[in-house]
């Protein structure tokens, strides 16, 4: 009986883990063998031998490789303090007393970007920077600002992802903000309000303790989401013009399904594999102590 | 004391207090506009004739036409491409519900070796990049002659329906008296039966929440159904995107297919609104 009741767990466990291994482990190990040997689709005559860590010597040598890797890091240095500082900007604003029915209007809203689909994102931007009709160049038209050739350039190209990416991911972050400043406690937040009017002040020293798990989510999760992030920018760009806005998920795309080099694809993947345990495990750390002792 | 407080305290004026009304009103209509400009822009689109797609300065106001939703659903068969979504997209979310409510349930009620592990592993998958599994699925799809059928993407879009269906369905388990589950077996239920006419009735609100999650999250997805679907599965992200090719651009219609995707997601998201940040973070911001 005894024996029974420790095996239940396990009854109930068996088909999500297996079906989880067959999706989500099974084609990494596969990815994995795949990496260490020579694959490439469109010459299918070389066949496909065993190369050892050819493709990942290959990997770490190729500089658009490395220049995928800055353009991201370099993506979200720019892109997440802006998130984060708007984020909280926006969930101050909803914080604060008064005006229920805007407020209420607002915090709806927030869904809207959430809830669009990153392709659509990436049309709206598409509709929105184009040079001859769109509304980016109309509203510096008004200011007396020449036309941008938004997508056409390196430069305002990357900010027009940038853009998309703060517009659909800003709510994100205020809402997180928003969950955070919720759990202060109320009559400690009075207190300091008899105190300063000074919002800066009660931000310090009241609300800021709380913000900070919130904050720390937002960091890893908006880490591992630009890393993943492919959809919006393939339509936005795929990744043009020239590399310019090539960030690594759609390098590895291109590597992958336009190159065709499934050897070299897998190698970079296991690589961004590895990146992504790390970010998961600090993700833990932090958040999943109470859970799991 | 009082009176010390007071000193302290430099108390707003009222014009003071007006100024900082008006701002705070400014401030969040700002946020409104920003945050629905572009959908407004993208549905505002799809509802003007072509001439008035092209003039600029851009057109405010028009009499909308349904021209563009016509065409997009006869002329570029759009309407196929949103049942496949629909039909894949009910498909995963219907077996991630299957597989994924009895894993929660024993995740919340019972403690057994490897727990933890399983926790871990479970959360990690919120982290992996697509494109990271997109390779291996295709090379296997392919040798499997599973290329552009339902069950590739179904199964693939398990990958992260799985962990948010478990992870939610467990926190809303951990919420059912365990009282109610012992007093079924003490009357001679099965664990089994005692799961699933007991505790999954009771966790109603959790599954809904996680099968809408994870219906959203299945709908929006690109990049495995690029890679993946061709013509029969074809779903409708990838129709939206094919049509970004040549210099003639039928705005119009585009604009029309983006909004049909999006507008039903939109509504199911407003209505899990207060769980979408739990979804996103896998339940570590409640």
């Amino acid at each position: 009986m005894t024996q029974r009741a420790r095996r239940l767990p396990y009854f109930f466990l068996m088909p999500a883990v297996v079906a989880l291994f067959l999706v989500g482990i099974f084609p990494l190990l596969f990815a994995l063998q795949v990496s260490f040997r020579q694959y490439q689709l469109t010459k299918p005559y070389l066949g496909n031998s065993f190369v050892g860590f050819a493709n990942y010597a290959a990997v770490l040598q190729d500089p658009s490789f490395w220049g995928a890797l800055s353009r991201t890091l370099t993506f979200l240095v720019i892109a997440l303090p802006l998130e984060v500082l708007l984020g909280l900007g926006i969930a101050l604003l909803l914080d604060r007393q008064g005006m229920p029915l805007l407020r209420a209007l607002t915090r709806i809203s927030l869904v809207i970007p959430l809830a669009t689909t990153p392709a659509v994102a990436g049309l709206m931007g598409r509709l929105m920077f184009n040079r001859d009709f769109g509304v980016a160049n109309y509203s510096l038209s008004l200011v007396g600002i020449p036309a941008v050739e938004w997508l056409g350039q390196p430069n305002s190209a990357f900010i027009s992802v940038a853009l998309m990416d703060i517009w659909q991911w800003t709510p994100f972050v205020a809402l997180v903000f928003l969950a955070g400043l919720a759990t202060v406690p109320p009559e400690i937040e009075e207190a300091a309000k008899l105190e300063t009017t000074r919002w800066q002040t009660i931000l310090r020293y009241i609300q800021l303790p709380f913000l900070l798990p919130g904050l720390t989510a937002i960091l890893i999760l908006r880490t591992a989401d630009i890393i993943k992030l492919f959809d919006m920018v393939f339509v936005l760009t795929r990744g043009g013009p020239g590399s310019a806005t090539e960030l690594i998920s759609i390098y590895v795309q291109r590597i992958g399904f336009r190159v065709f080099d499934q050897g070299v694809a897998s190698a970079q993947a296991i690589l961004l594999l590895i990146l992504t345990i790390v970010l998961s495990r600090l993700y833990i750390r932090f958040f999943y102590r109470e859970v799991t002792t | 004391m009082a009176a010390k407080v007071q000193t302290n305290t430099p108390t707003p004026t009222k014009s003071n207090l007006r100024v900082s009304t008006v701002l705070h009103a400014v401030l969040l209509l700002l946020v409104f506009s920003a945050t629905i400009f572009p959908f407004y822009w993208m549905v505002s689109t799809s509802l003007k004739a072509t001439v008035q797609t092209f003039a600029y300065p851009p057109v405010f106001i028009f009499v909308p036409t349904f021209e563009h939703y016509w065409k997009a659903l006869t002329e570029y068969e759009v309407g196929r491409t949103l049942v496949n979504s629909l039909i894949v997209a009910l498909a995963t979310t219907a077996l991630a519900v299957t597989l994924g409510t009895p894993a929660a349930y024993a995740l919340a009620r019972f403690e057994f070796r490897f727990k933890r592990d399983l926790w871990f592993w479970i959360i990690s998958n919120r982290m992996v990049s697509p494109i990271v599994l997109a390779l291996p699925f295709y090379l296997l799809a392919t040798r499997l002659k599973m290329i552009d059928t339902y069950p590739v993407l179904i199964l693939i879009y398990l990958t992260f329906t799985l962990p948010i269906v478990v992870w939610i369905c467990a926190d809303q388990f951990r919420t059912v008296p365990k009282e109610l589950d012992e007093a079924a077996l003490v009357d001679g239920a099965s664990p089994f039966t005692t799961f699933v006419r007991i505790a999954l009735p009771l966790a109603a609100p959790g599954v809904v929440v996680s099968a809408i999650l994870s219906f959203i999250f299945s709908w929006n997805e690109l990049l495995y159904a690029l890679v993946l679907a061709r013509n029969v599965t074809r779903t409708a992200p990838v129709a939206a995107t094919s049509f970004m090719s040549g210099y003639e651009l039928p705005w119009g219609e585009i604009m029309a297919t983006g909004t049909l995707i999006v507008l039903p997601v939109i509504v199911f998201a407003m209505l899990v609104s207060r769980h979408l940040v739990r979804g996103l973070t896998m339940g570590a911001v409640k």
